[in-house]
């Protein structure tokens, strides 16, 4: 069961805000889900090695050369709803 | 002759090039059921009227001059909302993409799209795909065409409801854990999940890169195979489609299916699994053996284990792929003024992910973060080893694998959107399917007895579809 203190940690690990309602329901429904995927432990699997693709492609390889992009940088900028400040998006300072 | 909308692809196409009627009065039908019913069902997010109507004039034209056109020229199309159309609103029915006009095309609209495609809207989903119903939307839920106090499947429900509803005559979805399957069996139309990497995910919102696919839903087996012959292929913008042929897949169709060795996973009729739909797939199995398939059980014992396997892969996957969304660079800012950037970003992201997000993207959070790594996620991704494993064992005696898409009917609107677990279990039969990386054709197997549709779906090994595409067409025939 995961208390209160340890949701409102991956809440902060993972950068959302939750209202102490969110808190007790997330923390209630994720406690039952942690318990249902528990179930894992009971299959074996000694020796056997990850997937973390299927298909089973390695090293897909493309000639070094320059490419137009779909969209101009203009358009990309558009996307923000903050300042745009020449070539780049303005955001809060990051270092005081 | 019925409304123009009600017809299938190869008859619209028949029609439009024998110029028995226009794109623009094909696209006319297609916008009038769509004023009358997208109220009540809520398939479309988004109509672009405008936009279609201009290529369907254009398509006339093209037409009227005599030029031979592609068979989806002028066909009215509808796109999962998670799916990039420049200059087209495209949300991922999250509030935090509410206005989000992407400048670029995904790589299947721009396949479309040299073929004349009337792109005619974006379609409901669950935010950023994650849910089984439909109702994790910002715009609200996708109601099932069969019974409007039911859900459309998911996540690709508004698609599902959207074809059945003759909206449009073809869609696209998307399939990370049965979001493209479970909507058409709920919706009783035919819906393909393809091979992992056979079609490009390139301008598709990421959920779990590791398992996303891209696919559609048609009326029937014919267009579901018209459609992928377009749509499939190499990428160099989306790097996990091997440089693999696409063969036509519509030579496929009109096969019999003689000495075709048919698994059923003992799995997918047993515990769980309501008798009424068992019965319903197996009466279409029995027509396959009647035709001279060999039918025979197939054991997949690592079935039970796929849901939480998935509910660590997955989740581990968005919460990285969904990091992105911080409300700088694309996405709503947050509406009250922030203090600083750390403050930005929790008030952007709290406000602009629904409820199912959040705990998708904590559940990823926790399963990665230090101290559980190897117990959560490691051991997932070996247990996913084990599944795919029991894949190509089965596939090693049968040319395809037969079961019910969903063990349970449409549920009601409401009935389990709070209750997570519930609602993955609807995916039981087909997340394993995901899990292997393998295509899967879902189509109707008749209806239950409150007049429900059921569904199953034909699964095939990896790049097989055309087998997929065989027995369904095969059976839609039996069908009459």
């Amino acid at each position: 069961m995961l208390n209160d203190d340890q949701v409102k940690h991956v809440a902060k690990l993972a950068r959302i805000k939750l209202t102490d309602e969110e808190v007790k329901r997330f923390g209630k429904q994720l406690s039952g889900v942690l318990e249902y995927i528990d179930i894992l432990s009971e299959v074996d699997t000694k020796n056997v090695s990850e997937t973390s693709q299927v298909t089973g492609l390695t090293n897909v390889m493309e000639k070094d050369e320059v490419r137009k992009g779909q969209s101009t940088r203009e358009e990309l900028l558009a996307c923000s709803e903050l300042p745009v400040d020449g070539k780049q998006v303005r955001v809060l300072k990051t270092i005081k | 002759m019925g409304k123009l909308n009600e017809l299938t692809i190869s008859k619209a196409a028949k029609g439009l090039k024998e110029k028995k009627f226009s794109a623009v009065d094909l696209l006319k039908d297609c916008l009038a059921v769509i004023k009358g019913k997208n109220k009540d069902l809520n398939a479309f997010v988004t109509v672009d009227e405008e936009g279609a109507m201009k290529t369907a004039k254009t398509v006339d034209k093209k037409f009227a001059a005599g030029e031979k056109l592609p068979i989806l020229a002028g066909i009215p199309c509808g796109v999962k909302d998670l799916i990039c159309t420049k200059g087209v609103r495209t949300t991922c029915c999250s509030p935090i993409l509410r206005d989000f006009v992407p400048p670029y095309d995904a790589t299947v609209v721009e396949k479309l799209k040299t073929q004349d495609m009337v792109m005619i809207g974006k379609t409901n989903l669950d935010e950023f795909a994650c849910g089984g119903s439909s109702e994790h939307s910002c715009f609200g839920p996708t109601k099932n065409p069969h019974d409007l106090s039911r859900v459309a499947g998911g996540s690709s429900g508004g698609s599902a409801a959207a074809v059945t509803a003759n909206m449009c005559l073809y869609a696209l979805g998307t399939d990370t854990g049965g979001s493209i399957r479970l909507p058409a069996s709920f919706c009783g139309n035919y819906g393909m999940k393809v091979t992992y990497g056979r079609v490009s995910r390139s301008g598709v919102n990421a959920m779990a890169s590791s398992w996303d696919t891209v696919g559609h839903f048609a009326k029937n087996v014919e267009d579901i195979a018209t459609v992928l012959s377009v749509i499939a292929g190499r990428d160099r913008r989306d790097l996990t489609t091997p440089d693999r042929e696409v063969p036509d897949y519509s030579e496929f169709l009109g096969q019999d299916v003689k000495g075709l060795k048919i698994g059923l996973p003992k799995q997918y009729f047993g515990e769980g699994v309501q008798k009424e739909i068992a019965t319903a797939v197996m009466e279409k199995v029995a027509i396959l053996e009647k035709a001279g398939a060999e039918v025979m059980e197939v054991d997949l014992p690592s079935t039970k284990y796929a849901v939480a396997a998935y509910y660590i892969c997955v989740p581990a996957e968005l919460s990285a792929n969904l990091e992105r969304f911080d409300g700088i660079r694309y996405g709503k800012k947050p509406a009250k003024e922030p203090k600083d950037l750390i403050d930005f970003y929790f008030e952007a992201r709290g406000t602009g992910f629904g409820d199912e997000i959040k705990r998708r993207i904590m559940i990823g959070t926790y399963v990665l973060s230090a101290g559980y790594y190897d117990a959560y996620y490691k051991k997932a991704q070996r247990v996913r080893t084990v599944i795919v494993n029991e894949f190509v064992e089965a596939f090693k005696k049968v040319d395809v694998m037969i079961g019910p898409v969903s063990p349970i009917p449409p549920f009601k609107v409401g009935e389990l959107v709070d209750d997570p677990l519930a609602m993955y279990l609807a995916d039981a039969l087909t997340i394993p399917v995901s899990a292997a990386g393998v295509p899967a054709l879902a189509c109707p197997a008749g209806a239950d007895a409150a007049g429900l549709p059921i569904g199953l779906q034909i699964i095939a090994p990896q790049f097989e579809e055309g087998r997929c595409i065989r027995v369904g067409d095969f059976l839609e025939r039996g069908q009459g």
